[in-house]
């Protein structure tokens, strides 16, 4: 397939990988974040880490949608759900999300109309189609969804839609990244920059990671060898005492971002003064709301919402894992309690989460597959 | 042994304990296919029926009547739309129960066909329905020898289920099952996967995506056979690839035999278009579920033979060897990606849900 295939060259991957290798040096060890959740999804789907050396290590940041949602939240979206009149829609993602008492997939079944949908604009259509009830659609997401979510209430505003709210669960990148290298137990080299965030908010507002934090950050695209060559970049400025940011994702990102994805997103919502995030605690504007004008369209305003904080499991350790303190396996209920069938914690329940990540493709250590695999290829016909 | 090593090992145990269904209600996922479909049917139906043939859990059973054995299987049909490019639920009803009998090394003979229809069905469409069923058995050279209708009321199911039921006679002495796997063994699958999921996921057209993918629906005894002919002694395991894709079928196998499976990304039969499809939802083909593909297990010292074999048919012309089977590490399915990389290929909770970005 065109577009792709040239990204997931294993010939190029491996001559990379050896670049990669000589970049290092020796005994020192090198820790990148990667902040997004797309990128620790593609980084176990392809095996992407057999290609690093040992002295490389990756660990998964906060940049999965799903995994930041509170569990307060997913309550008051299962309470609009279970009015008799709504028809609640969401992103297939969310379903599974576990809050105070059950995800959404359990509200539909105790007999809320819960929908999935693979935009907004599938939401509207949804109102449109129903008029005698009142269509909410989840939005969940950092600045990759949110302007298409914008979009759809300027679209509903338009055509003077009243069935059709927004239960506004948007969050920013740029706080979450900044909460990570204000924690004190975590010490990092570098990051990943997200790709499709980047796309929107363009590369300039990391430029504060270099300059006050010192620590270089590529933004990357989501193909293995779009990563493979952000960790190389990324050495290289280690090894020649540069901190900048560079844009790996050139073909995607522009540096200055989307301005009409920006003033969209602008004109619809406003920054809460603070919000929680799962694990992370609150953070200072770092979500967005409805604003005041588009009052009409705002979930929260147009129901009475219990609106409660439900403080996360003891046992789940989803906040070290967020910000990259533990590896998943090192949580105390991963694998046990925790598991894709009975998530305990969010990173278990996206494919993105970097638990439901590991659990689901990277359950093995990396000797013992590499050993697998020679036998198989010495097994090949 | 590493710490990571020892909470490995931990969740291997965990994963083999007997299991428990903890929700209070049924959702969609108990009927992906996937670890929730395997929980339900193990804790409620194997536990209440509990006997000797059901307990393997194979796609039939092998019962003794009179002289031979004689494979019996049932399957319960909901597609939805009804009717999708390459063909509906009729052909699909028939083609699914003969498959699942010729997975038993059985050759297809009779069927029944069970009708829930919802009040305000269209006969046409039941007639185009019953059209499609005739001939497909036609094809498969089986009778609808008995059957059953109902109508609910309107709402109360979704225009038309058929349920098909099917008896098969064994007629060359063969040994398959789940549990028949040994390292040394190739992993074979017939064509290219995917293509049934992908075509009903498009039919539904929630995406506004266009692609010129039809459903593989075919029945497979006549290729089956073949392969039966040909290695009577050297064919372990045969299952089709339905409801969970090649995933979760090879998972069922790794389980059941306590062995591995490692499977080469770039010999897994794949169209282009299906792939496309797949990219743009955020899906994986292996999952994607096939109505006339199967996966076999044979001797690898055959494997050449059992290829050669199932290329001559035109149901097998794309087969090819998708993967080994190994020793260690029991009870998984790993993938070397075209990476270069190696990944575990795990069954999924329920029906894929789409990453949103």
């Amino acid at each position: 397939m065109r577009f792709v295939d040239e990204y997931r060259d294993a010939g190029r991957a491996r001559a990379l990988a050896g670049r990669i290798a000589e970049s290092c040096r020796p005994g020192r060890r090198y820790t990148f974040m990667e902040v997004c959740g797309g990128h620790t999804h593609t980084i176990y789907k392809h095996g992407l880490e057999d290609h690093l050396p040992s002295e490389v290590s990756l660990v998964h940041g906060p940049g999965c949608p799903v995994c930041v949602i509170p569990m307060g939240r997913v309550d008051d979206a299962i309470h609009i759900a279970r009015q008799p009149d709504v028809i609640m829609t969401s992103f297939g993602d969310m379903m599974r999300v576990p809050g105070g008492s059950g995800s959404f997939l359990d509200a539909k079944a105790a007999g809320a109309d819960i929908r999935m949908v693979y935009s907004p604009l599938d939401a509207l259509k949804i109102a449109r189609a129903n008029p005698d009830r009142r269509v909410v659609f989840m939005a969940i997401g950092f600045e990759t969804t949110a302007p298409s979510t914008a979009m759809t209430v300027l679209r509903a505003a338009a055509e003077g839609l009243g069935n059709f709210s927004v239960f506004c669960n948007h969050v920013m990148i740029i706080p979450a990244v900044k909460a990570i290298l204000d924690s004190p137990d975590l010490r990092l080299d570098g990051f990943i920059g997200p790709g499709h965030v980047s796309a929107v908010i363009g590369c300039r507002p990391y430029e504060f990671i270099a300059r006050d934090y010192r620590k270089p950050l590529v933004v990357a695209g989501f193909e293995p060898l779009d990563i493979l060559t952000s960790v190389h970049m990324l050495l290289g400025q280690l090894a020649e005492g540069r901190c900048e940011v560079e844009n790996q994702y050139a073909r995607v990102v522009p540096w200055d971002g989307n301005r009409i994805a920006l003033s969209a997103m602008g004109q619809v919502m406003r920054l809460r003064p603070h919000f929680e995030w799962r694990g992370l605690g609150f953070i200072a504007h770092s979500a967005l709301a409805m604003a005041g004008e588009y009052a009409a369209f705002d979930a929260e305003r147009v129901f009475d919402l219990p609106g409660l904080r439900v403080a996360d499991p003891k046992s789940c350790q989803c906040g070290e894992v967020l910000k990259g303190v533990l590896k998943p396996w090192e949580c105390k209920v991963f694998g046990t309690a925790c598991t894709p069938e009975t998530p305990i914690g969010t990173c278990m329940v996206s494919s993105e989460g970097a638990c439901a990540a590991y659990y689901n493709f990277g359950r093995f250590s990396r000797e013992q597959m590499s050993a697998a695999a020679r036998e198989q290829e010495a097994s090949r016909p | 042994m590493t710490r990571e090593q020892q909470v490995l090992d931990r969740i291997e145990r965990m994963r083999r304990r007997k299991p428990v269904v903890r929700e209070e209600r049924i959702t969609l996922a108990h009927g992906a296919g996937g670890k929730a479909t395997q929980t339900l049917i193990e804790a409620v139906f194997l536990e209440a029926f509990r006997n000797p043939m059901l307990a393997p859990l194979d796609d039939g059973a092998l019962v003794r009547l009179g002289d031979g054995p004689v494979a019996f299987t049932t399957d319960s049909y909901v597609v939805s739309p009804l009717f999708f490019p390459g063909g509906d639920i009729g052909d699909l009803a028939v083609n699914g129960t003969v498959n699942d009998l010729a997975m038993c090394g059985a050759r297809p003979v009779h069927l029944s066909a069970g009708f829930i229809l919802e009040e305000g069905f269209p006969v046409a469409d039941l007639r185009r329905i019953t059209a499609s069923m005739a001939a497909a058995a036609e094809r498969a050279q089986v009778t609808i020898v008995t059957g059953d209708t109902k109508v609910v009321q309107r709402g109360k199911a979704d225009g038309c289920y058929v349920t098909t039921a099917g008896v098969g006679v064994v007629e060359e002495p063969v040994t398959l099952s789940a549990s028949g796997a040994r390292p040394g063994d190739a992993v074979i699958v017939s064509g290219p996967i995917g293509a049934h999921g992908a075509a009903i996921m498009l039919a539904r057209d929630d995406f506004g995506i266009e692609a010129p993918i039809t459903s593989d629906t075919a029945p497979l005894h006549g290729i089956v056979a073949e392969l039966i002919k040909a290695l009577p002694r050297h064919v372990r395991t045969l299952r089709d690839a339905t409801r969970g894709g090649v995933a979760t079928v090879l998972n069922e196998v790794a389980r059941a035999s306590e062995v591995a499976v490692v499977l080469d990304e770039e010999r897994i039969p794949v169209r282009p278009e299906v792939t496309g499809v797949c990219e743009l939802l955020g899906l994986d083909p292996l999952y994607v579920a096939c109505e006339g593909r199967f996966v076999a297990v044979v001797d690898g010292e055959h494997a050449g033979q059992a290829l050669d074999t199932l290329r001559a048919h035109p149901l097998g012309a794309d087969a090819a060897i998708a993967g080994t089977v190994t020793a260690d590490p029991p009870g998984l399915v790993l993938l070397r990606t075209a990476f270069g990389g190696t990944r575990v290929v795990d069954v999924l909770v329920g029906d894929p849900l789409p990453r949103i970005c």
